[in-house]
């Protein structure tokens, strides 16, 4: 399987999103040039984390008119499975392959920790080889990312199954404290109505080495090869 | 005969303006001698640059020749953008370390941000990838509400550059101390990673080859940061914001995504970042290491506006900029590579035979030099050294003098009150604001002895830590120097790692008074001293003086930056307690010298004493013995004993990691010559705690090593509490209350309204 990873100016997580696919989970991985206008033939899209554009004007908001962009929402349109971690996530709201926005963390600033998140829905491309109600520890990294949303959209993502991670103590308690940007409903990962589309704040793709920490992050890519694949 | 005219416009050159260009009398007459007639205006400005301290080093330079610089495995010694040293495998890390001390003093947070930009780009423009950031900062106390205003700045600057460019910022260190209020130190250690084969080195080849401007355009930011680096901070300071530049980490991290697509390309000879006195500098030094003459056109060189004058466009220090030395007909592939990245290249320059450094404004010369003697003709000073008998008299008196505090006889209350002094309470808050696990390599990251990160491809991994106690330096420069190089050793060798080399950070008040220029010298002995008998040499760095503010100067803070070398990832050891029932033990004398303690600021206010002694060869064996056990896979967990001493390294054994806590029992009874406070609170050098399942097996090492190690406690993994015997009393700590006054007392403080408060009212174990 081939996943294609985009790089536009700024972005500063495409390498490791390419090494966890590689490295970890032994498949192809190509980068994808944000000039460009072409997907190589990539199964699976990765829109990585880092700053696009320099997050200027507002994270995402240049990143979404990258001409490779069309390219991209063609592919999810036709079910095509889209990861956007991080910065890819505030990408993929702006260009509107995900429902919502990311914002400015509830503290104001940046924060870079380990975090603990809950699998909320394993019936995806993107979760099931994981259990339902599993607490995975991920790294963050980030200065926009609260997710908000309309109450009625919010509504919608709930009664679909569509919020996949939310950030929870480790004993699995959806708490303010587990929280580490003031996200609505503890949100930390959403899907597309379609199910194609994974929009995540927290990092799998550094998630892939019990030397670094967590390996809580390599189902996610063998999720979707076991889908794809299927 | 030199072409030279001065340019219409252009002010007269008066006593007054070479004054305000920061050029002594007798370094003026200097340069009419070696120009043969009276410089232009453009001319003493380029002078005003590289004649600066900054620059020039010229107080510095002869006493930085005694450091030793060499090992076989270093590349690239001082003198380049930044000293590489191999790691084998056909790989080399690039490292150094840069302060921007003056600028954050009076805008934080760009001053910083464009601190951690400078050092990256003297690290890539070896051909490096960075793969860390550090950074050794120094405030004030925490009470002030300008000081707080001042870190919270400078981290968040920090945070915005690094995590943008998308390098992981992994460690460092922070310190308050009252000495550091109106001239905080801002100092930021970039390391990187390369093929021995992709090392390019920052000197100009070739008569004919093009020189190019690269990156951001020049605009009128920054002109003259490099002469407001080398002068004493004042009242006035506030007044010179303008000659602070303006970082843009997007663009660096197009410059060093192109820039590594450039030296990798093979279409240029050579690479410098235009930092400091940003043209002039970087383009003069080109010259002088390839000995060739160089010619520079300034309305080639793209600006951000019109009208600049060449004074204006050689001096600004405009940031996101690189000087390259292309091949000749590689023009245009050069600018492909840029255009790619959305930036530009420009010719603006050549490299030619005649031995000079010419500036022109098209057709019109407006400097030129003679040879490469711009660089190497700038003075060189030696001026008087002596000891301060203030200092001296302090470092006589005797620390057991002072009364204990009634307080004090439970030293659990010492113990909690040391673990929330700012200085070494944890650095949580700073350090998540800092993305420190980008580019998944990092194994530690922030909070433990020294930061790991694996290198790919290979079992290897390499440790990096800062150090540095001013304290001590101010009280002994020999010893403090001495000390600084031994504890950043310590540091790498407690995750496992063989020290390899040091790139420092001299950060000094004004070396024009003899009490100064005494602690400068002495401080680089002691450094050379422990940098022989570790085998560390020093591989590059940077010097910072004049950190002097109306209220006196800084102390002397010789900040070290370490790089160590794992050779097998099953080595990485980590600070904490690991696993109950393990043993604890000392390695090391325990000592018991309290001068210059953290025990005496915090406790009682003081800094006296003679700090700690420090013998660099009984250091040596201490590190071969903790690496040989580490190697035999018998030791759990190291740390490091230094500010706060043994007691508080027990605690942070025990609580520095929220999410793998222990408790532990340990008896320290037999050391009955010493009063508890010694025992508990001293920081005597040499000592590392260390956590084992075979405590006979690290006995052993230490003993045929010639190490003193004692076995004093065993960890308890369900243990809620912290559990010290001592000659004369038990002191006993709930691990909640050592939680609490580790890890609250730095958000505590931060979340205060900038009133003033002071630091009884905000300690949290203070009131009982």
């Amino acid at each position: 399987m081939k996943f294609g990873v985009v790089t536009f100016p700024g972005s500063n997580c495409d390498y490791d999103a390419f090494q966890a696919v590689t490295d970890t989970v032994g498949e192809e991985a190509t980068y994808l040039w944000h000039k460009d206008h072409d997907l190589q033939g990539s199964d699976v899209i990765i829109l990585p984390g880092g700053f696009s554009y320099g997050d200027y004007l507002r994270a995402g908001a240049i990143a979404r008119f990258s001409p490779i962009m069309q390219e991209v929402a063609a592919h999810a349109k036709a079910g095509g499975p889209v990861l956007a971690i991080c910065n890819g996530f505030q990408i993929a709201c702006e260009a509107g392959l995900l429902p919502g926005a990311l914002m400015r963390n509830s503290h104001l600033q940046f924060v870079s920790a380990e975090v603990r998140i809950r699998v909320e829905n394993v019936d995806t491309m993107f979760t099931n080889l994981y259990e339902r109600g599993e607490i995975l520890r991920m790294p963050v990294a980030h200065g926009d990312g609260r997710y908000v949303a309309p109450a009625g959209v919010l509504e919608e993502l709930e009664a679909e199954g569509r919020v996949i991670f939310r950030y929870a103590d480790a004993d699995g308690t959806i708490s303010a404290d587990a929280n580490p940007n003031g996200s609505e409903r503890n949100i930390a990962g959403i899907i597309s109505a379609a199910g194609n589309v994974l929009g995540m704040m927290p990092h799998p793709e550094r998630a892939c080495s019990p030397l670094l920490g967590s390996s809580d992050g390599v189902r996610l890519l063998e999720s979707i090869l076991a889908r794809v694949a299927a | 005969m030199s072409g030279v005219k001065p340019r219409p416009g252009d002010p007269m050159i008066t006593p007054a303006l070479v004054a305000e260009h920061g050029l002594t009398k007798q370094e003026y007459e200097r340069l009419v001698g070696m120009l043969g007639r009276t410089p232009t205006f453009t001319e003493l400005g380029i002078i005003s640059a590289l004649w600066s301290e900054h620059c020039s080093y010229k107080h510095s330079r002869p006493i930085l020749k005694t450091l030793p610089t060499t090992a076989p495995y270093v590349l690239q010694g001082p003198g380049e953008n930044a000293g590489v040293i191999s790691i084998g495998d056909g790989l080399a890390v690039a490292f150094k370390i840069e302060s921007h001390n003056h600028p954050s003093a009076v805008e934080p947070y760009q001053g910083a941000a464009t601190g951690v930009g400078g050092i990256l780009r003297d690290v890539f423009t070896m051909g490096a990838r960075p793969i860390a950031m550090l950074n050794s900062l120094r405030f004030g106390s925490l009470d002030d509400s300008r000081v707080r205003y001042l870190f919270s700045g400078v981290v968040r600057g920090i945070g915005d550059y690094g995590n943008c460019v998308g390098i992981p910022t992994v460690a460092g260190e922070i310190v308050f101390d009252p000495a550091y209020e109106n001239n905080p130190l801002v100092n930021a250690m970039c390391v990187g990673l390369l093929h021995e084969k992709d090392l390019i080195r920052a000197k100009a080849e070739g008569v004919g080859n093009p020189i190019m401007a690269v990156g951001a355009r020049t605009g009128r930011d920054g002109i003259h940061g490099a002469s407001f680096a080398s002068e004493d901070l004042s009242d006035s300071s506030d007044a010179k914001r303008p000659r602070i530049q303006v970082g843009d980490p997007f663009t660096e991290k197009l410059l060093l995504e192109a820039s590594l697509e450039l030296i990798r390309s093979g279409h240029i000879v050579a690479i410098q970042d235009m930092g400091a006195a940003g043209l002039t500098s970087s383009s003069a030094e080109m010259a002088e290491r390839g000995d060739v003459g160089v010619t520079i056109d300034v309305t080639r060189v793209p600006t951000r506006e019109s009208g600049m004058s060449p004074y204006e466009i050689l001096l600004s220090e405009s940031q996101e900029r690189m000087l390259v030395v292309a091949k000749k007909g590689r023009e245009d592939a050069v600018r492909d590579i840029l255009a790619k990245w959305d930036l530009t290249a420009a010719v603006i320059g050549e490299v030619i035979a005649e031995p000079v450094y010419r500036v022109t404004e098209g057709d019109r010369v407006v400097a030129e030099f003679p040879g490469s003697r711009l660089v190497t003709d700038c003075p060189s000073y030696s001026p008087d050294a002596r000891e301060s008998i203030a200092i001296a008299d302090l470092r006589a008196a005797d620390p057991f003098a002072i009364p204990e505090r009634p307080e004090e006889k439970d030293p659990a209350w010492t113990l909690e009150r040391l673990l929330s002094a700012p200085t070494i309470a944890s650095k949580a808050w700073a350090y998540r604001q800092y993305d420190s696990t980008v580019r998944t390599n990092t194994v530690i990251g922030p909070g433990g002895d020294a930061a790991v990160l694996r290198v790919r491809g290979t079992n290897k991994a390499i440790a990096v830590k800062t150090d540095c106690n001013g304290r001590y330096v101010y009280l002994d420069p020999r010893v403090g120097g001495r000390i600084a190089v031994a504890e950043a050793a310590r540091n790498v060798a407690c995750t496992g790692a063989r020290p390899m080399a040091i790139t420092n950070c001299l950060n000094f008040g004004n070396p024009t008074r003899p009490e100064v220029f005494y602690q400068f010298k002495e401080a680089v002995a002691g450094m050379g001293e422990a940098c022989r008998a570790l085998g560390t040499p020093v591989t590059g760095g940077n010097v910072s003086l004049y950190n002097e503010s109306p209220s006196g100067a800084v102390y002397p803070t010789p900040v070290i930056g370490m790089v160590g070398l794992i050779d097998d990832l099953a080595h990485i050891t980590r600070a904490t307690f690991q696993r109950d029932a393990d043993a604890i033990l000392l390695l090391g004398e325990l000592g018991g010298e309290l001068g210059g303690s953290e025990y005496l600021a915090t406790i009682h206010g003081k800094v006296l004493g003679a700090p700690p002694r420090c013998d660099a060869a009984r250091e040596r064996l201490l590190i071969d013995a903790l690496i040989e056990a580490i190697r035999a896979g018998v030791v759990s967990s190291a740390h490091d004993c230094s500010d706060g001493g043994l007691a508080v390294a027990l605690a942070e054994c025990c609580i520095a990691n929220p999410e793998n806590e222990s408790g532990a029992e340990t008896d320290l009874s037999g050391y009955s010559a010493l009063p508890d406070r010694a025992i508990l609170f001293g920081e005597s050098q040499g000592r590392v705690v260390v956590s084992s399942p075979a405590p006979e097996r690290v006995l052993a090492i230490a003993v045929k090593g010639g190490v003193p190690c004692a076995r004093i406690g065993r960890v308890l993994r369900e243990s809620e509490t912290l559990t010290i015997k001592l000659p004369k009393r038990t002191m006993r700590s709930t691990l909640s209350r050592l939680r609490r006054a580790y890890h609250e007392t730095i958000p505590d403080i931060m979340a205060r309204t900038p009133e003033h408060a002071t630091f009884d009212e905000l300690a949290p174990v203070a009131a009982h």
